[in-house]
């Protein structure tokens, strides 16, 4: 375990701060559970618990956990003093996680098919720098059996764009 | 006796070509989701799992455990080839199995953990054979406040003997909050959607599960830049039996590992604890002990026994009570629950082909098992030579077209990614991530069955101790959740009192 403290701005976020912020967001959730099983009823009906009852229980039991952990981190002697995460490390973890929301959009204006084969290929050109014939081999012919597997043999539509419009699916 | 007859037309039931081939085929398929990262057992279940919904439940079940089974199997082929742990069960195998493969024995390394794999699975499955029915025909006599009790006493020794209480607390509380988001099986209500009509079915345990350990497994696999170079392994017949020969010396470790496993498996601790304790007391009571760690062939087949053991035997509580016993039977079971069987003591009776069926595969999948994966390492350890940069998109297409097959939802593909944020997010922040995936899959229930009791008892606590059943459960689900507590104010007793004692010393 790392015995130095980075600055966040320099190396990356600190685990205490990481674990804090966490904690407040967890708290926060904890909060919005209290109040929405609130106005829904929480109490006692003639015939029983109502609905929010055990919700709105578990929210408290949240939010007090979250404010263990929120102190433990803040103030706590064991809190880990070492990196979250650094900006190096979370670089990579970032060129995975955009591409894969506009995937995500993708699919739904592309079909998921097309949005595939174009999210292995920009994939592949960027972090693998493979040669164009070896990008559209696999991203096609990945595609192509996806298509294949799902569509024809076990008959589960998945979303499909123009493209597949065009061949008639 | 009843359970061996019953247990005999279970194989007839499963060995038809039609199951045998699911088997394979799901063995096969296990063996490269456990092989790579992000594809991992509850997210291979849960993404085959709606493919699965054309099949006749039997079928589907056999493929869905074995596929589990590959996954079990498989995480020592990554951990002792690459170092690098397949399952989090499979943490304790790189101890002993990655310098084995380094000094040239993988091989050895290899058929040593398949084969105690196999005797753990074994035996765990004979432990459900004879001890479930059982289980079951005692389990009928339970009623509401008597299945709260027994949820309760699973969810507090999750707590009990995790690493952190208060984060083993908090992830059950956001399983519990998300199995609660939607309609109110109860009353009909609609709780938490937020006026989101798409909410209404609420949140498919499925997509958190896809999230959390597929997409979240990889976001998290990028942050070391991944490159798998790994150690070669040559299996050929003579490894192979060289190192059966040498494993009979090892029959009490194999037993103890084997008993440990089927412990740690029914009471919920899960293949994880059973493999880290496996390898430990092994460590301990072992005349080699003080060399585990540079390559002792009992280091390997300890953990993988246990882990193997309480793999399987976490089906047993499954079966039997409806309670899972680690996050992918929790997914087995929620798949159960799709297909309108009601796993729990009324399943033996009323599904007894399915539930023997079952059994059956297991024992069967079992020893196909480790004929296929002997034979097939060297093909999957290529697998793993493909570039990081081909294969995480492809695994990411397939979590995506996983999670809409479930509902065929947009929405649940954004799910998927939100929750594959918040599984990197909370694993590396230490946040246990099985309890999650019980409380979602267990929520509903437990929440019924709690506001059952009250019902009954008009709104008094007293009904979990009416009787002498439900009061021990209850009071033994107290004592984990206070275990942590306990432990430590022993600790500072201890420390007291030894501290007195020296102050008295002259």
């Amino acid at each position: 375990m790392e015995q130095k403290q980075d600055s966040p701005s320099g190396g990356g976020l600190s685990h205490s701060a990481a674990e804090a912020i966490a904690a407040l967001g967890i708290f926060a959730i904890g909060v919005v559970m209290m109040v929405d099983n609130y106005k829904i009823g929480a109490g006692w009906a003639s015939d029983g618990p109502e609905s929010g009852y055990f919700p709105l229980r578990i929210g408290v039991i949240l939010c007090l956990a979250s404010l263990v952990i929120l102190f433990r981190s803040l103030f706590g002697k064991q809190r880990e003093r070492g990196i979250f995460v650094t900006w190096q490390k979370l670089k990579p973890v970032l060129l995975v996680l955009l591409p894969t929301a506009v995937y995500v959009l993708a699919i739904k204006f592309l079909g998921i098919y097309v949005a595939s084969a174009l999210f292995v290929a920009a994939f592949m050109r960027v972090m693998d720098k493979s040669s164009w014939w070896k990008i559209l081999l696999v991203s096609i012919g990945v595609n192509a059996l996806l298509f294949w597997m799902f569509e024809m043999q076990f008959s589960v539509p998945l979303p499909k764009g123009p493209l597949e419009a065009l061949f008639g699916y | 006796m009843d359970e061996l007859n019953a247990l005999f037309q279970g194989f007839a039931i499963a060995l038809t070509w039609y199951n045998i081939g699911m088997m394979v085929i799901g063995i096969v398929l296990g063996i490269v989701i456990g092989v790579l990262p992000g594809l991992g057992g509850p997210n291979g279940v849960a993404i085959l799992l709606p493919l699965t919904f054309t099949m006749s439940p039997t079928s589907a079940i056999i493929m869905l455990s074995c596929i589990y089974w590959g996954s079990l199997f498989a995480g020592a082929i990554t951990s002792v080839l690459f170092n690098i742990p397949g399952e989090t069960h499979s943490v304790a195998t790189t101890f002993d199995g990655y310098p084995l493969a380094q000094q040239g024995r993988a091989g050895e390394a290899l058929t040593a953990s398949f084969t105690g794999s196999f005797f753990g699975a074994l035996v765990a499955v004979l432990l459900i054979t004879f001890l479930a029915p059982m289980v079951a025909k005692f389990a009928l006599k339970f009623g509401p406040p008597e299945f709260f009790a027994v949820f309760l006493l699973t969810f507090c020794s999750f707590v009990g003997t995790g690493k952190d209480p208060f984060k083993t607390i908090i992830s059950m509380m956001l399983g519990f909050g998300l199995a609660a988001v939607g309609m109110d099986s109860v009353s009909g209500e609609l709780r938490m959607t937020f006026g989101w009509s798409e909410l209404l079915r609420g949140i498919d345990f499925l997509i958190v599960v896809i999230g959390l350990f597929g997409l979240g497994e990889i976001l998290l696999s990028m942050e070391d830049g991944l490159a798998f170079e790994g150690k070669s392994a040559k299996i050929n017949l003579r490894v192979v039996l060289d190192t059966w020969k040498q494993l009979p010396r090892y029959w009490l470790t194999l037993i103890r590992s084997a008993a440990i496993g089927c412990w740690m498996g029914i009471t919920p601790g899960g293949a994880t604890a059973a493999s880290f304790m496996g390898y430990g007391i092994a460590k301990r009571f072992s005349p080699n002990g003080d060399k585990f760690g540079t390559g002792q062939l009992e280091g390997v087949i300890a953990p993988e026994t246990a882990a193997h053991a309480s793999g399987t035997a976490a089906l047993l509580p499954m079966l039997a009570l409806g309670i899972p016993g680690s996050a992918t039977a929790a997914v087995l079971l929620g798949g159960l629950m799709v297909w309108g069987l009601q796993p729990g003591p009324l399943l033996f009776i009323e599904q007894k082909e399915f539930v023997w069926g079952l059994i059956a595969s297991m024992y069967l999948s079992n020893i196909a098992g480790l004929i296929i994966v002997l034979s097939t390492v060297p093909l999957f350890a290529a697998i793993l030579r493909i570039p990081f940069a081909i294969i995480a998109p492809i695994i990411i297409v397939v979590c995506a077209i996983g999670a809409y097959t479930v509902h065929s939802a947009m929405l649940d593909i954004w799910l998927m990614l939100l929750f594959g944020i918040v599984g990197y997010v909370l694993k590396k922040l230490d946040y246990p991530l099985a309890p999650l995936v019980l409380a979602l899959v267990l929520g509903d229930r437990t929440e019924a069955a709690f506001r059952q009791s009250m019902m009954g008892s008009r709104g008094g606590l007293g009904v979990f101790w009416s009787n002498w059943l439900v009061g021990t459960i209850t009071t033994l689900a107290l004592l984990m959740l206070l275990w942590p507590v306990l432990a430590f104010a022993w600790r500072k007793l201890r420390q007291l009192l030894s501290g007195a004692g020296a102050g008295l010393q002259p």
